[in-house]
This record gives C-alpha cells, structure tokens and sequence, in this order.
C-alpha cells in the first residue's frame, strides 16, 4: 500500500476522484439555495457565482445537489459489471474446453452490440425508468468487456500448478476460482474496474443528457447539460459546471486505474 | 600469498584474456555485486566458473565483455582481452571486438537465433556483418564449421528454419556462430542447462574439441559441479560476488581447500556410489545482504571471531591451487567415502501400498505412455528416470488423479490394515480418503504455491478439508509441520513470494505432511532448486520416509540423484519402460542400451579423474 502512495498518477488521480465525491456526498450540506428553488430570472448571473438555469434555479447548488445520484448509480453499475464479467472470464479460463468455447463466444456476440445502443433500446420502451433499470442496464452492458479482460488476467493462473495441487485436494471448483485465482486477479481487475467506472460515469451522464431520468426537474450533471444547452452561449455555465466536473472525474478514475494497470503489469515480471 | 603472485605472474603472458581485481556494483548504491575478480584465461583451456544463483558468476562472465546489466556498473578493476585494455575503449569499439574476439554463447540459443531467418542465412549474416573475409572465403567457413560443431553442412540443412532442428542442435548452431569469426575468448553462460544428458554430453564433447582446435579460451559459467568436472582444465569456485577457490579441476575435487567448494560437495549426488547428502544451511546473500569479514562465516561452522572481523586474502595450497580461507590448515584431509551409504538391501521385506497395471496414457490421440506397470512399498523410494519427453511426469500426474485420460487400473491401499481399491481417474472422482492418502509436490516452488495466500493458510487447508484439525489446533499443528521441514514458526504469516525457493519447496512438502499420506509423488521436486538445497531438500524427503513410513514416487533426469535417494529404478524411453530394477543393480548393471547410453552420458564429479587417463 506504501509503494501505491508514491506513484504520481495513483496520488493525482486518487486527490482529484476524491475531491469530486465529497463535493457529490457533502455538497447538499452548503448548498447555498435549495435544489429547485428559484433565486432570479434564467439564465442570468444572478444567484450564486454560477448564474441560474433555465427555470431561474441557482446552478451551484444544483451542481452540489446533482452529483449523488449519478455517482451512485455509476458506482454500483460498475460493481455489477465486474462482478458479473469477472465471475464469467475467471470461470471460462479455468474451465477451458467447450464451456469456454461457449461463454467467450456468446460474449463476442454481445462485444458486438454498442452500450449506449442497446441502454437507449430498452430504456425507449420503458416511460421514466426507475433509477435501478439504469443501474442494471449499464451494469449489464459492461459484462461483455469485463469478462473478455478477466478471462485474459486469468489464463497465466489457470494453468499454475497451485490450481492443480487444490484440484488434487479436492477443492471445489467454485472455492478454485473465489479462493484461490480470486486473490491473484483483484489488483489487475481494480485497473478493469476504475475504467468501467469512467464509462459507466459517461453513460449515465449521457443517459441523463438524453433525458430518460427517474426523476424529471431533480438536480442531475447529466440532465443538467441537457436542460440548459439551448443557452450555451449566453450562459455557457450552466452547462459547463457539471461537464467539467464530470470531465475531472473521469480523469481522476482514470488515472488510477491507468496507474493500478502499470502496476499490474509490473508485478506480473 | 606470495606464491599465488608467482604463479600468476608466470601465467601473465600466456593469458589472453585477464580480468585483475574487477568489481562490479550497483549503480544506484554503491554495493558490489562482483569484487575483487582475477580470473586469467589461456589459449585451449575451459575455466570452469561455478557458483550458486546470488553468487555473481553471470556478472562475472558478461563483465569480461565489458558488459553490466542495466543498473549496475563496471566500477574497478582492469579487464584485458586479447591485448585490449577493454575498459579503456570506446563503446563502439567494444562493440567490434563482441563477437569476434571475444564471444557469448547464452543459456537459451534459441534467444540468439533469429526463428524467421534461415541458420545457413545468419551464420552468413554474422560475417557479412563483421566484413570478415571475401563471399567465397565465407562460405568455405560455413563449411567447415558445421562438421566441427557436429552438424551436415549441406545447403539442405543450411536452408532450414531453428523450429525445423532438435535443442541439441540449435545448440550447436549457436555455438557454430560463436566459433565463426574465430575468437580468442569465449564466455559460455550455462549453455547446456535444459539440455538432455545425451545431448549435454554431445554439445560438451564438441565444445571442448573446439576449444583446443582453435585455442580458444573459454570461461565456462555454470552452477554444475559434474559439468565443470567433465570439461574444465580449472575450476573457480564463485561465492557472494568473491572467488573463494581457484584450481585445476583434478586437483580441486580431490582435495577442496575452502569449507564452501567441500559444503558444495556434501550437496551433490553421485552417479556410483549411493551418499548421504547434506545441504548448507542458510542462503546465499544477495548484494547488500552479505557479512563482512569473510562472506561464508555465517554459514560455516570453522567460522571464529577473526572470520568476522577480516576479510581473508587467497591462501596457496599447492602450486596454482588456492582458498580465501583462514582456516585452510583447520579443515583436514578431504574424505567423500565417509559419507557413503548403503545400496537397498534386495531381500527385505516390502509391503505394497500402490500397484500400477498396464497404464496407458494419452494426450489427445496421442499416445505418450505405454503398458507401465510397477508397484511401490512403504518405506521405499521408486524412482522414475528418464528424458524429457519421456513420459514420466505424466505418470506421476496419472498417479495422483491429475491426468485423467488414462486406461490401465491404479490400486491403492489407504490404511495399513485395508483392503487396496481401485483409483478413479480423476482425483475429484475419488473418496476422500484416496485423495488423502496420494500426495504431489510439483517441479517448481515458485507456481506450486498460491503467491496471495499465506503459508499458514496453505498448511491449514489440506487440514481442514480432510478434518484432521480446524481452528487453534489446526494452526498449532501447522507451525509442528513447518518445524518438521526445518522452517521456524515466523514464516506463518508470510506470503509465499517472500520466501526463497528452498523455503518454498519445504513448504510445498509440508502441505503434503499435512495430509498424512501413504505415498507422495515427488516430480522433479529439486530440479528447480540450488545445488545446496537440492542437498537438504534430498535429505529431508529421506527423513520423512523413513519416520511416517511413505511409499514414494520419485520423478527425475537426474541418474545420480536416483542412486542417493531410491530403492528401485524404472527407466523410461519415450513412455515405455526399459528397464527396472534395485538401482544398485541398474546402476551399476545397465541391461538397456538407452540405460547404458544415459550412464555413460550423466557427467560425473570423477570424470575429472578418468577424464586425464581415457579422454
């Protein structure tokens, strides 16, 4: 853990992620109007230093209310991706044989299919999706990936014959893949997981953005860009505050994974 | 100390390549690797550098090409080759001089072929490179490399790819490469390592021939001391970055002059005679790591305060023969017989706890082991011999349920009173007793262990799955286990990656005691180890048997191994069993021509004695 605190991109990345997520957990409690209370004629610079929205609502708070529900739910779709994806690799790599055969190449045929497509399909069908529809279809959506990239972390392992000696005491062959290759993957996996976790912060963004939301008029950075882009140009912050705060987020997680992946790499010399 | 300058100063115009005082060390601190290096090389002469993993040999040899690996550097010392002062050169013309003054030959030949250019095409190449004679003058080298190596040097071959030739002769290329541009010194880096004993006794036979046809000096580096015997003229033996013996090789092994040349001795088996091997205690330690005074002390039972305090200079012991020993005087005439065991008695008693019926084994549709049968006792040691490829391995992995396309019945008896039962193929497929009573410990330490878990998670498991202890006493009984493998109770809570390979593998035997079982499947369980611990590793699996009474299935390459450590022999040929016997008998009265082929080739310690009146 020492060596983790000397690595630049891992200290930068983990300042900046943290920064943004205490700001999304604790930023309701200084928020210096409420989330939907109206401080002034939108899109002016009254209110706080952010100027108001479109409904005349102060955008810093709003930054400050609209950062807990895409971060939750970007962190729990990740979860469930990786969860999911891990499970699947790890067991197609130590099955081997036609069972990996079968799960790699049904997993290339859901590889196939675009994550923002197949999110907007469904959720088109379903009129203001529950907050757990979107958890699940991003989590989802993920699993391809994942699994592809565990299956890869676990090959080197699956034929080392610490495998076989737990195989030859009569382990299970789930105690084999959660006991005993689970262990050997989590640091090259939490690399996989800090970059699912930028994508996942994207998506729902970008789900909020194209206005499929839970919660129509509650404060949220993606649905906030949406509503307020008819005003860019006059008050361009509106907008750019909760861009730019997603934008930081995605480089912070990004560089710690980056620096987890680099890590990785090394340890397995 | 005075004769040891004459005697090099005698020799100093007849080396060709010196190295005087070298030292080596780390770039960033400071700390040597290699010091105070004298190391004379003469035309037609092999010296032998031998020496354990940590001890520095391999920087040793790559320095006398003016080369460090990244992050450490030449810092002193003077290095001459054939009349260049190498440290003085620029690196370009260091550059000129590898490869054709002085040459290389690596571990793995097949790193310094290219596998998409054709061998007749690189051989040219090097000389093309080098400018080294006219076209027709090149080609008529190429000709006339290749038979000395031991090759055809017809275009046919010539125009092969590396995969289209055998290990033995990529080898051989490689060393065809190195002997092209005629150099005057050659630095050989454990060449035959993962060679076969055939092909290793080839591959030294012609590298020797070669080395006095073109009187070239050779600085052959290897950790084998039966390698160094069979080809060596001296012999230097390497020990924390220090020579601490130098000699000619007859005269070396029958009189080692330095506690740590003669603990090397105890360590290793003999092909002829069955010993008692012991191994050094401790490690060897890395740069940084290293007592002062004299670097052996620590493990040395002569050592005395004065060890400690001083480093000691070379002391002669005879003409060209000398020790960095103190205590020279204090070590007593060198005896190797005292240590000589007793050869299987072939009337005693046996009772059978595993029988083996016409096995056959396949991988995919090929068949690698053919109708196998043989049964083992407990206390005995059942070795099986034999090349790679030769099938062994898989066997032993059939044995233990690890290999499960098999036909051919396995019976097993699990307890001393009980009735044998037939052996499921799978090991998942067996009663749990079976599983027990059937334990494998693997080739190499370093996979066989899970590196994120404990080694007092790994002793607690096998004891908890068979419910011979849970909780308090199943942690209390890992600590006795690991007593038992002479390992202190502090290693509980580490990690396995923080333990050496020695440590490692005791661990993995203790995970087998563990299980209590009746037989234990060794598969090359030293080949991955140092010489010093192969030695205690041996001795340890000898104990063991003994005290819980263990029918053993012993898997090796290594015929003298076989001769300190078993009972009965079984040698392999490409799966089928050519040969089985009391290994006295085997040994000793090799009935097979392949038997007889693989004494012939095992190298010997005393090849350096026979090697002065035949060879």
């Amino acid at each position: 853990m020492r060596t983790l605190a000397r690595d630049p991109k891992i200290v930068i990345g983990g300042i900046l992620t943290l920064l943004i997520v205490l700001l999304a957990v604790l930023g309701p409690l200084f928020a210096p109007h409420g989330e939907y209370e109206v401080v002034g004629r939108p899109f002016t610079g009254e209110g706080s230093f952010l100027g108001t929205d479109y409904l005349g609502q102060d955008v810093w708070s709003r930054v400050l209310y609209g950062g807990q529900s895409v971060l939750i739910t970007a962190v729990l779709a990740t979860a469930l991706g990786v969860v999911i994806g891990g499970l699947l690799g790890v067991t197609a790599a130590y099955a081997g044989g036609w069972l990996e055969e079968i799960l790699m190449r049904t997993n290339d045929v859901f590889l196939a299919l675009p994550q923002i497509l197949v999110t907007l399909l469904v959720l088109s069908a379903v009129h203001e999706p529950a907050a757990w529809i979107i958890v699940l279809l991003v989590g989802l959506t993920h699993v391809p990936r994942v699994a592809r990239v565990a299956r890869g972390v676990a090959l080197p392992y699956v034929t080392q014959d610490f495998v076989l000696s737990a195989e030859a005491l009569g382990e299970s062959r789930a105690r084999i893949v959660i006991a005993e290759l689970g262990p050997n993957l989590v640091v090259p996996m939490l690399a996989e997981t800090g970059l699912r976790l930028t994508y996942s912060i994207g998506m729902v963004a970008a789900i909020g953005f194209l206005g499929f939301s839970s919660d129509v008029g509650a404060a949220d950075w993606g649905q906030m860009t949406n509503e307020n882009r008819l005003a860019l140009l006059v008050q361009p912050w509106a907008v750019l505050a909760p861009v730019l705060i997603i934008a930081l987020f995605t480089i912070g997680t990004n560089l710690i994974a980056d620096g987890l992946g680099s890590r990785a790499a090394k340890g397995a010399e | 100390m005075s004769t040891v300058d004459a005697a090099a100063a005698a020799a100093d115009e007849a080396a060709v390549a010196q190295t005087v005082g070298l030292r080596v060390e780390l770039t960033r601190s400071g700390i040597d690797v290699v010091d105070d290096l004298n190391l004379d090389l003469y035309p037609g002469h092999i010296l032998g550098l031998v020496g354990e993993s940590g001890s520095g040999k391999t920087t040793a040899g790559t320095a006398l090409l003016g080369y460090a690996r990244t992050g450490a550097t030449i810092a002193g010392g003077r290095i001459t080759v054939a009349g260049h002062d190498i440290r003085s050169l620029s690196p370009a013309r260091v550059r000129s001089i590898r490869g054709v003054t002085i040459g290389y030959v690596p571990q793995d030949p097949n790193s310094a072929l290219n596998p998409a250019i054709r061998i007749g095409d690189q051989l040219r190449e090097l000389l093309d490179q080098h400018r080294i004679g006219t076209p027709a003058e090149r080609t008529a080298r190429i000709a006339e490399i290749m038979p000395a190596v031991g090759l055809p040097g017809d275009p046919a071959f010539l125009r092969r790819y590396p995969h289209q030739l055998s290990g033995g002769q990529v080898q051989r290329v490689a060393l065809a490469m190195v002997f092209l541009p005629r150099p005057q010194v050659l630095v050989l880096d454990e060449p035959t390592t993962g060679l076969d004993v055939t092909t290793q006794a080839m591959v030294l036979s012609s590298l020797k021939e070669l080395c006095a046809d073109f009187s070239v000096a050779a600085l052959y580096v290897t950790h084998d001391l039966a390698v160094v015997a069979t080809i060596a003229d001296r012999v230097a033996v390497m020990y924390a970055g220090r020579l601490v013996e130098m000699g000619p090789t007859q005269e070396l092994f029958r009189a080692p002059a330095h506690p740590y040349t003669r603990a090397l001795l105890q360590s290793i088996p003999h092909l002829h005679r069955p010993y008692r091997l012991t191994g050094i205690p401790g490690r060897t330690p890395s740069p940084g790591n290293r007592p002062s005074g004299c670097r052996f002390n620590d493990r040395c039972e002569l050592a005395e305060d004065a060890c400690r305090a001083e480093e000691p200079q070379p002391v002669a012991v005879k003409t060209d023969h000398w020790s960095r020993c103190r205590r020279t005087d204090a070590l007593g005439p060198w005896d190797p017989d005292s240590r000589a065991g007793q050869d299987t008695d072939p009337d005693r008693e046996r009772s059978v706890v595993l029988t083996v019926t016409d096995l056959n084994i396949f991988h995919g549709r090929n068949q690698v082991v053919h109708d196998v049968s043989f049964d083992l006792a407990a206390p005995e040691v059942v070795a099986l011999v034999g090349e790679s490829g030769s099938g062994k391995t898989t066997i032993s992995r059939a044995v233990a349920g690890l290999h499960t396309q098999r036909t051919g019945s396995l019976h097993l008896q699990t307890d001393p009173t009980g009735e044998p039962a037939e052996l499921a193929r799978s090991a998942r497929n067996r009663t749990a007793a079976q599983r027990q009573a059937v334990q494998y410990i693997f080739q190499n330490p370093y996979q066989s262990l899970n590196p994120r878990r404990t080694v007092e998670q790994i002793l607690v498991r096998p004891l908890e799955i068979f419910g011979i202890a849970s909780g308090r006493a199943a942690r209390e009984r890992a600590a006795e286990l690991l007593d038992s493998v002479q390992l202190g109770e502090g290693l509980l809570r580490l990690r396995t990656n923080r333990l050496s390979g020695g440590e490692r593998q005791r661990v993995a035997i203790a995970r087998a005691l563990a299980c209590r079982p009746r037989v234990l499947v060794c598969d090359e369980v030293t080949s991955a180890l140092d010489v010093s611990i192969q030695g205690s590793i041996t001795e340890l699996l000898t104990r063991i048997k003994n005290k819980h009474g263990i029918g053993m299935l012993f898997v090796t390459h290594d015929l003298a191994l076989v001769r300190t450590i078993a009972d009965r022999v079984l040698v392999l040929n490409r799966g089928r069993v050519v040969e089985s016997g009391l290994v006295a008998q085997v040994l000793d009265h090799p009935r097979d021509p392949y038997t007889q082929s693989l004494i012939a080739h095992t190298p010997t310690l005393t090849g350096a004695f026979d090697a002065s009146g035949s060879a």
